[in-house]
Parts: structure tokens; C-alpha cells; sequence
């Protein structure tokens, strides 16, 4: 059939009869919360508050770290009682600031600016700086960055990832399904602001729910499309989404979508922009998954930043058997974590839980050379080989073979019959390449 | 307080494949081929096999007990090796032969470079290759007839029962020893009184090689050759099975099966270029091990190239040496000894075929 795709790829189960099918619902009011001082790629943002001090919901409690950071706002009204290091949803400690909450959920004022679409540019973008938005389907980075490229470098489409390709995860095709409006304004901010021409909503096949929808909404909107996309993964992965919607190859060696025109951004993100533009909302909660085999009820929550995980899964009544493994995010790409008590961040998808079964690691043996793992690349690069290059400390082959171009979606992991454990050796593969031209 | 949990580098799932899985498929793969050489054999293909499977297996453990590291044998891997082997095996063969194969391939084949993973020959052509040195009469001559009573998958009845000489070669030799002596003109001129009648005899002989019955012959299995390689029908059952699994890919097959036929469709007429049926080539596919070296040996994971171009080129590689093998070479057959040459060119291949990375392209494409 006709759907668009990028080369190479993996078909795993896709686990989201779980959660697919639960309405966003709302996390009754949390107790205590704690925002991490780093949510996203960039400087960490600086507190502006001590222990002590009364804040409400929605009031700036850290400035951004530099032009390539975001504020941080406080997600419920209460005290602060703690500034110190927290477990952080990418298995770190990492500063963060504890508030415990007062039982009001009195908010800092917004506004409702109507007539949001004939703002000035500069004050749509400042107004979004000002929210604290960043990429919310993982990566993170400061979406004011990000809709603010170069004048030589001029963007003609605008690509509204909705793509959601991780097994599991179901949470942006909830707000698909329930807030389509919101995402279209937002990407009709997000046209407006760099003066593109043309918008792109990515949906995958396996959503075929969302795409009548989104379809529906757009009719009337000659510059706008929802594309259909292959069910597979990585799909919705930047340069894999651009090329399968536009047959634009982002350049690897640290390109970036501008350099084809094209900025993308996340269905989710599209909504913090909206209501940051229309009601200077500061993002101060998203949806988030909470699934697993074992998981009770699994469920797609709208939380509030900083909620603990251990909330989360509670309000999905526990888990049926013991845990063995929490993943922070998705399967495929997603942090293991250590402990429950690690806050919900801007960029958190989701929350799976495995049972111990499921985390066993198999042992590695090995490379039979079979070249499944070439197969799959959606990068086209050579994952077997980097990985041996890496275990002969042969650094300058493993940049050879493009160990820093991968984007570590895990596809070659997966489909090893050796086990090798391949994201592990290009993970310390790009640490070791980066030192040795830094030198 | 809380619970602290393992955690782990991503990927968190995993498709649920493994060495051991790979293998055992390949051996499933395999089966058709023996039952069909179990039905037109007999089952002394099956004894000669299992020789040469529990051969390999010992062989493996032992040399693993002696390097004092985990015996892997259930991985499967030291099995295919046995098989293969004995699928090389001619069936008049005596007990031993598949056994020495065996031990050859796994201690020379395999474990010396370091077991799996580290080889650099498929062990089982390698040992083809001792064997063949070693014994050269019980490997390349002696062969059996099938129960329907061919070797060269010729019928007798084609050409003159007087003319003796062209009576035994077809009732004696493999088909591709049919072809090699009507190229060489071996005997050619003592088919019949005058040279004339002779040239005529080889003719019709040649002719009758790339004819439909022939060829349907090679491709059911009535034609003699070693244990593995009589049923084409059979090993691309296992071969469209291991293809439908992902676990051998079309491009190491194809390339080869298709410069094959290309080539001999050049150079395969004994009359001049150009000069054979278009019969001819599919001839030299199903002659032979051919099928049974492209999608089984020449696919062999460790000792072909990992990057998809290379595999076309050492595809095509294998191809080449066999043509040139069969066509101008000293033995009927080149297909193992093709495939052995490509594998010393594998680690260069993938040197030089290293794939563009994604955006490589300098030029941008708009719209
Ligand atoms: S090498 Fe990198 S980009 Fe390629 S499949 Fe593996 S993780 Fe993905
Ligand atoms: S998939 Fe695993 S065993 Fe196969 S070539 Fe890649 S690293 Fe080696």
C-alpha cells in the first residue's frame, strides 16, 4: 500500500492494546513534586527560589541556564522544602527542587488572548521561551530554540510528529484523539512563527483512528496534511519522519532538519506551544503512559511536572507481580531507572513496568557476522562492526563505520541473535570518538 | 525506603532470536534435502550424516573441554557443520570419510581461528577440500546410481547402445563430468569409427543435457552426486524456509546463481560463444551443488560479507570462479572451491563496501 516510509527498520510487537484505548485521565492532585533542574538539551536552569519560599502553580521557580535552556515553573502551589540532587528519569542524579503541595491548586494568572494567531512573532516566541517548552517526545530540546533558526536558513515546512512508533506508548495518540483541535493551533502558531508554507502531521498506520481525525480536522486547511506512515519503527524518529514525509535526507555528521527546510516538532509540544501562546500556560504538565504486562490498570495520565513516578503507577492500582525492570520512556529507546521515586519530566512518555522475566539480559556471545543488524540500520551504517571496532579501542575505525551519526534507536540490539549488546558499545564508542577530537 | 531496581542499557525488549534458534532452523532447513537423499540414496545417506553430525559434535566438545571453555554444542552451530559436511560427501563413501571430514572441519575449520564467529573458511567446504586432496577416487568417482537409475540424468537411449565409450560416460559419471569431458573432447573421438559419427554423438549428447527431461530430472533428484546435492526441489524448500525466517538473504543466492547463469549462457556451448540453448544455463544451476552451495554454503554468516553491497559482489565473485572453474578449470565442478577463494576475500570486500550513511548525500534534494 501506499504508505510512506524511510529504509530499513524493525517490526516489534507493538503493546498498545494495553493503554490505547484509556481516556487521558487526570492525576488527582500530588503532594509533592520535584522539578529537575535539567528536563532538556542545554544549560540547566538556575533556581530563583529558596527553602521556604511560597509558591504557586504556574510561577517561574528557575531561570534558563543560558540561550539554549528553559525556565522551570512550579507545577503545584505549596512550599518549597528541598533543593538538592534527585534520581532523574535518565537513571542521574540531578538537582532538583521539592515542593509539597499546600492541598489549593492556586495558579499564578494566565490570560486568554483570542485573537492569538495576529500576535507578533517576537511575542509568540517569547511567550513560549517564557512557558519553559522543550521537545516533549523525548529528546528535549528548547523549542524556542529550535523556532528560531538562522535567516539564511529559511524553513518551508513545519512536520507535526505524531508519529509514536514505541511499542507501548500511547499518550500523544490520546491527545490525538481528544485534543486535535489544540495540536492544529499550535501548528498553526508554529507556521506562523517561521513563515513556512507547508504543514505536515506524521501519524503511523497502526492509528488509524487519529488519522481519520486529524484528516477530518484539516479538510479546510489548504496548506495543511495528515500523512499516513508505515508501521514501523523508527518511524518517528527526526530524520526518518522527514524523509518519509518529504524524501528529504537530513546530512548526517550533526545536520539538523533546517538544513532541509524543516522543523519538527512533537503533537504534545504543539499543545504546550498553543497554550503558552493563547493563555501564557507555562508547561507545568503533559500525558504520560503508564504500561506493562503486569501494570493493573494501565493508563494515559495527565500529570503534573515533577509528579514521582511511585504516584503514577499507584493511581494505575499497581502492578499484579513483582517488578523487575522500570524504563523510563520507551522499550526501545528508554532509561532503566533504579528507583519509583523519580519525578515525571518534561520529557517523559511514558512509564513501563517489566516483570522479572522480561528484564533477564541475555548473555552476550559472539558476532556470528550474520549482518541482520546492517539489514536493519536506519542509518545505513554498520552496527557490527562498530561495536567490534569500540571493543578493540580502534576509535578512529568506529568513527569510520559512523558511530557518532547513530541515533542509538536500538533497532540492531534488537534483532541480534548473538545478544551482543551493541548500544552499549556505541555508547561508549561516541564518549571515546568525542575525546579523542576534543583533543 | 524504596526498592532499587537493575537497570540496564536500551534496548529494553528484544526479538526473540538467538544462536541456537539460527542454527536449529538451518538444520530444519536441511531435512528436506536428506529425506530426498534417504528416498533416492538410501538410507545409508542417513548413516554417513549422522557420522558426520556426531562426529562434529564430539569434536567440538572435546576441543572446547581442552581449551577449558563452555561447551557450546547445543548452539547447534557444530551440527550444521556435520551435516554440511556429509552433504558433501559422495554416498558410496566409506563410514569414515564424513567422520575424518567432521573432526577436520571443526578442529582446522573452526575452533583454530577461535571458534565461531572467528573463522575464516566454511569448515565444512574446507574439509570437502581435504578430503577431496586426501581421497581424491572415493570423493570424485565411484558414484551411485539413484533408485530410478541415473546418474548423469541422461537417458541411455538417447544414442546408440554400440557406441560403448558414450554408454559408459553417460551411465557412470555425474552430469557435470558428462559436460567437462564433451568440452575437453576426452573421448570424443572414440564414440564412434569416424570422427565425424563421434563430433555427432557428443552432440547429441550435449544437446540432451539442456533438455527439459534432463534438467527435470537434476531438479527432482534423480541424478547422482554427493548426499546433499541431489534434490534441487528439496534445498529450495529449505532455502525459501530460511529465506521466509530472514535468516539467509536474496542477495548472496541471486548474484551467484545469476552470474552462473549469465556466464554459461556465453560461454557454455561447446560451439563458440553464445553457441548453448538457452536450456544450458539452467543446466549448470540445478547440475551440481550449486543450489546447495548458494543459499547454504556461500550464505554461511560468519565467512560472508556483512554489508549488503559486498554481499552482491562476493555473490558475483562466486559465480565467476565457478563458471571459470566448470568451463576452462581441471574438475567438472568449481562450486566449493569458488565459494572457499570468496571467503578469503570476504574481510577486503567489507573494507571496501562499507555503506553511505544516511545524509551522506552532499546534494540536498528539494520537494
Ligand atoms: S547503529 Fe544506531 S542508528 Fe543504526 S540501528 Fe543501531 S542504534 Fe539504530
Ligand atoms: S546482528 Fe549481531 S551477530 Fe549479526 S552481525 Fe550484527 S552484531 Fe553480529
Amino acid at each position: 500500500m501506499g504508505f510512506k516510509t524511510f529504509p530499513g527498520g524493525i517490526h516489534p510487537h507493538d503493546f498498545k492494546e494495553f493503554s490505547k484505548d484509556m481516556p487521558i485521565e487526570n492525576l488527582p492532585f500530588s503532594k509533592k513534586v520535584v522539578i529537575p533542574v535539567s528536563q532538556h538539551i542545554g544549560a540547566p536552569s538556575k533556581p530563583i527560589v529558596k527553602k521556604g519560599d511560597e509558591v504557586l502553580t504556574g510561577q517561574k521557580i528557575a531561570e534558563p541556564g543560558g540561550f539554549v535552556s528553559i525556565p522551570m515553573h512550579a507545577s503545584i502551589c505549596g512550599k518549597i522544602t528541598k533543593i538538592a540532587r534527585f534520581p532523574h528519569p535518565t537513571g542521574a542524579m540531578v538537582m532538583g527542587i521539592e515542593i509539597t503541595g499546600n492541598g489549593e491548586d492556586k495558579w499564578v494568572e494566565l490570560i486568554d488572548d483570542e485573537k492569538y494567531l495576529d500576535l507578533p512573532v517576537e511575542e509568540m516566541k517569547s511567550r513560549i521561551s517564557e512557558a519553559g517548552i522543550c521537545g516533549m517526545g523525548g529528546a528535549g530540546f528548547p523549542t524556542h530554540v529550535k523556532i528560531s533558526p538562522p535567516k539564511d536558513k529559511p524553513i518551508d515546512t513545519i512536520i507535526l510528529n505524531g508519529v509514536e512508533c514505541e511499542p507501548y506508548l500511547t499518550a500523544d495518540y490520546r491527545i490525538m484523539m481528544e485534543q486535535p483541535d489544540d495540536i492544529l493551533a499550535g501548528l498553526k502558531i508554529l507556521l506562523k512563527i517561521v513563515n513556512a508554507e507547508k504543514g505536515i502531521i506524521g501519524i503511523e498506520a497502526n492509528k488509524p483512528e487519529a488519522i481519520k481525525k486529524m484528516k477530518a480536522l484539516v479538510k479546510n486547511e489548504p496548506n495543511i496534511k495528515v500523512i499516513s506512515l508505515k508501521l514501523k519503527y523508527p518511524q518517528g524518529a527526526e530524520k526518518q519522519l522527514i524523509y518519509a514525509a518529504t524524501k528529504r535526507k537530513v546530512p548526517n555528521k550533526g545536520g539538523l532538519p533546517m538544513a532541509v527546510k524543516v522543523i519538527v516538532q512533537n503533537v504534545g509540544t504543539a499543545i504546550a506551544i498553543y497554550e503558552a501562546v493563547r493563555f501564557k500556560k507555562p508547561l507545568i504538565d503533559r500525558v504520560i503512559t503508564v504500561s506493562g504486562k503486569i501494570v493493573n490498570k494501565p493508563k494515559n495520565i495527565k500529570a503534573r511536572i515533577g509528579t514521582l513516578f511511585t504516584d503514577l503507577l499507584d493511581f494505575c492500582e499497581g502492578t499484579k507481580e513483582e517488578i523487575g525492570k522500570i524504563i523510563s520512556g520507551g522499550p526501545l529507546m528508554g532509561f532503566a531507572i533504579s528507583t519509583l521515586e523519580t519525578p515525571l519530566t518534561k520529557g517523559s512518555s511514558g512509564l513501563i513496568l517489566l516483570n522479572k522475566k522480561d528484564a533477564q539480559i541475555d548473555e552476550e556471545s559472539t558476532c556470528l557476522r550474520c549482518g541482520r543488524c546492517v539489514d536493519i540500520c536506519p542509518l545505513n551504517l554498520v552496527p557490527s562492526l562498530i561495536a567490534n571496532s569500540v571493543r578493540y579501542d580502534d576509535w578512529d575505525a568506529a568513527e569510520k563505520y559512523g558511530v557518532m551519526d547513530c541515533m542509538k534507536c536500538g533497532s540492531c540490539a534488537y534483532v541480534c541473535p548473538s545478544h551482543i549488546k551493541l548500544i552499549q558499545w556505541i555508547d561508549i564508542g561516541k564518549i571515546k570518538v568525542d575525546e579523542k577530537n576534543r583533543k | 525506603m524504596t526498592d532499587v531496581y537493575a537497570v540496564s542499557a536500551a534496548p529494553h525488549i528484544k526479538q526473540r532470536i538467538s544462536v541456537p534458534s539460527v542454527m536449529w532452523q538451518v538444520v530444519l532447513a536441511l531435512t528436506p534435502a536428506l529425506l530426498a537423499s534417504i528416498y533416492f540414496f538410501g538410507t545409508k545417506s542417513l548413516w554417513l550424516t549422522l557420522y558426520g553430525i556426531i562426529a562434529a559434535v564430539i569434536t567440538e566438545a572435546v576441543i572446547q573441554k581442552i581449551r577449558k571453555i563452555p561447551i557450546t554444542v547445543t548452539d547447534g552451530s557444530a551440527i550444521v557443520t556435520g551435516l554440511l559436511v556429509a552433504f558433501n560427501i559422495n554416498v558410496s563413501a566409506p563410514w569414515w570419510i564424513p567422520v575424518v571430514g567432521s573432526v577436520f572441519a571443526i578442529a582446522i575449520g573452526k575452533q583454530i581461528f577461535g571458534g565461531l564467529g572467528f573463522n575464516i573458511f566454511n569448515p565444512a567446504l574446507l574439509a570437502r577440500a581435504f578430503l577431496v586432496a586426501s581421497w581424491p577416487t572415493i570423493m570424485t568417482s565411484g558414484w551411485t546410481s539413484t533408485r530410478l537409475g541415473s546418474i548423469s540424468g541422461l537417458h541411455s537411449g538417447i544414442i546408440p547402445s554400440t557406441a560403448i565409450k558414450a554408454q559408459n560416460l553417460i551411465t557412470s559419471a555425474t552430469p557435470l563430468n558428462v559436460a567437462q569431458q564433451l568440452r575437453d573432447k576426452v573421448f570424443t573421438s572414440g564414440f564412434a569409427d569416424n570422427l565425424a559419427e563421434s563430433q555427432a554423438i557428443a552432440n547429441t549428447i550435449f544437446d540432451k543435457l539442456a533438455d527439459f527431461g534432463t534438467i527435470q530430472n537434476l531438479f527432482w533428484g534423480n541424478v547422482g552426486g554427493v548426499i546433499g546435492e541431489v534434490s534441487a526441489a528439496a534445498l529450495l524448500i529449505g532455502a525459501a524456509f530460511l529465506a521466509y525466517r530472514h535468516i539467509i538473504e536474496w542477495r548472496i543466492p541471486i548474484s551467484y546463481i545469476g552470474t552462473v547463469f549469465v556466464l554459461t549462457y556465453i560461454f557454455g556451448g561447446i560451439n563458440g560463444l553464445f553457441s548453448a540453448s538457452i536450456l544450458l544455463p539452467v543446466f549448470h544451476v540445478f547440475a551440481g551443488g550449486l543450489i546447495l552451495g548458494a543459499f547454504f554454503m556461500a550464505t554461511d554468516m560468519v565467512t560472508s560479507p556483512v554489508t549488503k553491497k559486498g554481499r552482491i559482489y562476493f555473490g558475483i565473485g562466486c559465480g565467476i570462479l565457478t563458471v571459470v572453474i566448470r568451463m576452462v578449470g581441471g574438475y567438472p565442478e568449481g562450486v566449493s572451491y569458488s565459494i572457499l577463494l570468496m571467503n578469503i576475500a570476504v574481510p577486503l570486500i567489507d573494507k571496501y563496501t562499507v555503506p553511505k550513511p544516511f545524509g551522506e548525500v552532499k546534494k540536498i534534494a528539494h520537494g
